[in-house]
């Protein structure tokens, strides 16, 4: 394994091992986790790169330990990720509430596998989309990333090292399965910015740890460097001491969901194909895309005007561009493995502005074009 | 033939209401939420002063705390200081101190939050030899959710989900931390001050996952529902009943009600640690450093 951080350079490798390499390229210099399948090239990857670079790869005893193991790293100064699936992702609910309550910037993917439960664990599901935005308890946002290849997992994992820097914020990439096993051309440019986290501009002496700047992100002083800040999971006032009321509540957990929705333009994603003249709008993300797009070839040569919304960034949900398309097209099928998750938050930006079909599959394998071309005849 | 006491005046300190540790105190949470006659309040001391008496730099230290009464230290100390989820401080420590190898990590925690739902963690950081220091404030209950059995609550002992008297077998912390290969293991009482603040300033000084027991009262909880008298009660009790033998088999340190049992320091070896290994592991690679 190379000694360097950024392999520069035109790779073959897949989805889990793009994630790693975008991580360090990013700055990534601790990365924590349990082994499961199918997240374990990323931490395989990482097991071998990180101590030739000058970083920190430790297999913790359970995903309860490797998130918050992140969470303390992130404290610690580093840039931290960890990686899992399906069961692992339940185990991190508890401590990615603690990074958004103490607002630590630090990445998490989930390369999803088929479930409830052990499900299927070695093969494809987008069970966890809902998860992924409501499964730590309390009110709260944070930024979903979903890659449809290896190049953009790499892409999009870079990225999410600055959303999470730049929003003092948890960010999640929900890759699958099959990209995180498909190999295919990775492009890894010549320089990647780093991420850089946002530092207390003041000395020690009348630092408030929790006094946001004006765009309601607090500025961040880690261990060590002699602001002696207290950080709690509790509610906390700007010292970040803790604040039983109801006020110091709702005052807080405002400011940590409005801090992230009032910035959309700087994380909401999106491609589209084909929409130009569209009368469908297929809706999808990640792999599922990838099919869909071979879907709606299939249809324009049958002469069907549909035409493919991709969502790169699922969470928070990309309301405006799926309001505004609904008043272009007749139609929206949006295409998922799982019964219907993301298709609700279709639902809820469509207003019932056009008829809405769903092509759902619980997992296992991903759609065949045919079934979702069937799909897409259907709501026309 | 009792001794007189030599009536001695107070430091200005205390004689003015103030800690004299206030330097590392947030005073600015003080008074803290720790009931009268807990044994909470000198343990905390006694962190202090070890730091003191070593001349620790304060930046140099980070806190972390898990759930519950002891928890709250995390709170009150003015030092780098995480109060995490419960059960987690030695994970979150864990990322902390190798994100930061050269400060040193403290958790400071209760005996339901580091044995029972964070007891994973505990034996796994024993195992790795981790630089991390570990203070467990045993009360024999949880004290902050009103007084339920624990993973330490001794056989019989009342609480609120043991009504009948608990009939669990208690962890032993102290063979527990040693079968799971702590290099230092020691247990003492919340009236030890004096040893308590030595012991923690060995582990301040020492490399390698170092675990400190402290028996202290809970007697809003814990000592009311077992009729043990207010918290100086049970402190007489550890009087009478703590036995001092360093180097004691720790397969020998259970407590049980009513009976004597050890303190002292058990358990103090040199092994190499998780990240003496991991630095010779990155020299033998082309290329490594840090
Ligand atoms: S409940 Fe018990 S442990 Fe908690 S502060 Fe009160 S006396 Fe101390």
């Amino acid at each position: 394994m190379p000694g360097k951080a950024v392999l520069s350079g035109v790779h073959f490798m897949n989805g889990d091992e793009a994630i790693a390499e975008g991580a360090l390229a990013a700055g990534c210099r601790f990365f924590a986790a349990y082994p499961i399948t199918p997240q374990s090239e990323i931490a395989e990857r990482l097991a071998a790169r990180l101590p030739r670079i000058g970083g920190v790869f430790i297999q913790m005893e359970d995903e309860l330990a490797a998130m918050a193991a992140v969470v303390g790293a992130a404290w610690g100064g580093d840039k931290a990720m960890t990686a899992t699936s399906g069961p692992g992702f339940s185990l991190m609910m508890e401590n990615l509430g603690l990074a958004v309550m103490t607002e630590t910037p630090c990445v998490v993917a989930n390369v999803q596998r088929a479930g409830p439960s052990t499900g299927l664990p070695t093969a494809v599901g987008q069970g966890d989309m809902m998860q992924a935005r409501w499964g730590s308890h309390g009110h709260y946002e944070l930024i979903a990333l979903c890659p449809y290849s290896p190049q953009e997992a790499f892409d999009l994992t870079v990225r999410a090292f600055a959303l999470a820097e730049r929003f003092r914020s948890p960010v999640l990439i929900m890759t699958d399965e099959v990209v995180g096993h498909m190999y295919e051309k990775v492009e890894i440019p010549a320089e990647v910015v780093e991420a850089r986290r946002r530092t207390p501009q003041v000395p020690p002496e009348g630092f408030l740890p929790y006094k946001p700047d004006e765009d309601l992100v607090p500025p961040m002083a880690c261990a060590g460097e002699g602001y002696r800040i207290h950080v709690t999971g509790l509610t906390h006032d700007e010292r970040g001491y803790p604040d039983m009321s109801a006020d110091a509540q709702d005052r807080l957990v405002r400011r940590l969901c409005e801090k992230i929705k009032r910035y959309p333009d700087e994380y909401t994603l999106w491609e589209e194909h084909s929409l130009e003249d569209a009368d469908v709008a297929v809706i999808s993300y990640g792999i599922s895309a990838r099919v869909a797009l071979g879907a709606v070839e299939l249809a324009r040569k049958k002469g069907i005007k549909a035409g493919l919304l991709r969502l790169i960034t699922t969470w928070p949900f990309p309301n405006e561009v799926v309001r505004s398309l609904a008043e272009r097209v007749q139609g929206m099928v949006t295409v998922e493995i799982n019964l219907g998750q993301m298709s609700r938050e279709v639902e809820r930006a469509v207003q019932g502005k056009v008829p809405l079909g769903g092509v759902y599959h619980a997992g296992g394998r991903i759609h065949r074009p045919e079934e979702v071309l069937a799909g897409i005849e259907e709501v026309i | 033939m009792p001794v007189k006491e030599k009536k001695q005046a107070p430091p200005p300190e205390i004689a003015q209401g103030r800690h004299p540790m206030e330097k590392y105190l947030r005073t600015d949470r003080i008074p803290h939420i720790w009931c009268a006659g807990c044994g909470l309040g000198t343990t905390v001391s006694s962190f202090l002063y070890a730091m003191d008496n070593l001349g620790l730099d304060p930046d140099s230290v980070a806190v972390i705390s898990g759930i519950g009464c002891t928890g709250r230290v995390a709170g009150y100390v003015r030092m780098d200081s995480y109060h995490t989820t419960h059960g987690r401080p030695i994970p979150f420590a864990t990322g902390l101190k190798l994100a930061k190898p050269d400060m040193k990590a403290v958790v400071f925690s209760g005996d339901g939050d580091l044995f029972a739902i964070g007891g994973n963690h505990f034996i796994h950081a024993a195992r790795r030899n981790l630089d991390i220091n570990v203070i467990c404030v045993n009360n024999l209950n949880y004290g902050m959710t009103g007084g339920q059995a624990g993973p330490t609550t001794p056989l019989g002992g009342r609480c609120t989900t043991s009504p009948y008297g608990n009939f669990e077998h208690p962890f032993n912390l102290v063979y527990l931390a040693a079968s799971a290969g702590a290099p230092y293991v020691a247990r003492w009482t919340s009236l030890d001050v004096r040893r308590l603040q030595r012991a923690i300033e060995e582990m301040l000084v020492r490399k390698g996952f170092a675990f400190l027991e402290i028996i202290a009262p809970c007697p809003t909880n814990y000592g009311r529902r077992n009729k043990l008298g207010e918290g100086l009660d049970e402190l007489r009790y550890y009087a009478e009943h703590a036995v001092i033998e360093h180097g004691a088999d720790p397969a020998d340190t259970e407590i049980l009600p009513g009976k004597d049992f050890l303190v002292g320091k058990f358990v103090d070896e040199e092994e190499p640690t998780y990240w003496e290994m991991y630095q010779d592991k990155v020299a033998e690679l082309e290329g490594g450093r840090r």
